[in-house]
């Protein structure tokens, strides 16, 4: 399946980039994750959480949805 | 009434005393509130490793980040006997100083903002995926993390 993949805060400054499409033909998020540390190895010692359609999820979970995001910590407020 | 649709929280750059004014003088035709409360999120002009913060540029998932306030805003008025509630958040850069969130709370009774207030900023802080970059006064920069 064909998955947007975001990027914010320092993760954008790994990766270089904002965002970018992805094919997928895994099922696990952690697989996902393991095809970005492949493309971006610095991410291996980053702290991030991932969002799939806008919702925290696992690295257990099932990729379901077409709008991943890395999400570096909060600092809002 | 209040909409349940998600409306946008962003603001672009500082967040003045003026709109702040402003926004307190627009609840004067409210006669059922008895008290309202406020919090002021100001950027602070930290010192790290002997550099000095000058600025903090936000960014956010602004999409999941609406969708957050949102969801806080529903659990408060849920949770608290509440007239009315604003939640603004800057986006881009704001000067030490300056301030970058506010929250305004109003009920009939004083007792409920003090508490309401506490949640919801509380909750802003674990739950809304907003980013802040640290500038320094020599442009090098950090990225903050909450606490």
């Amino acid at each position: 399946m064909l998955l947007t993949i975001k990027y914010f805060g320092l993760i954008a400054e790994v990766t270089q980039k904002s965002e970018e499409t992805l094919e997928f033909s895994g099922k696990h998020i952690s697989e996902l994750l393991t095809l970005l540390y492949a493309k971006y190895e610095a991410l291996k010692t980053k702290d991030f959480q991932v969002a799939q359609n806008q919702e925290l999820v696992a690295t257990d979970a099932l990729v379901s949805g077409q709008e991943i995001a890395l999400l570096p910590p909060f600092a809002g407020g | 009434m209040e909409t349940k649709k998600p409306k946008n929280v962003f603001h672009e750059g500082a967040i003045t005393s003026d709109f702040i004014g402003n926004s307190i003088y627009k609840h004067q035709t409210k006669i059922n509130i008895g008290a309202h409360n406020i919090f002021l999120g100001q950027v602070r002009a930290d010192e790290i490793d002997g550099k000095t913060v000058s600025a903090i540029e936000y960014t956010a998932y602004e999409d999941m980040a609406n969708q957050k306030f949102h969801d806080i805003r529903e659990a408060a008025f849920e949770k608290f006997d509440l007239t009315c509630m604003h939640i603004y958040h800057s986006l881009g850069t704001v000067k030490a100083g300056e301030i970058c969130l506010f929250v305004f709370v109003s009920s009939p009774r004083r007792k409920v903002v003090f508490q309401a207030l506490e949640y919801i900023v509380e909750a802003i802080k674990a739950d809304v995926p907003v980013f802040g970059k640290e500038i320094f006064e020599d442009d090098s920069h950090q990225w903050k993390v909450n606490n």
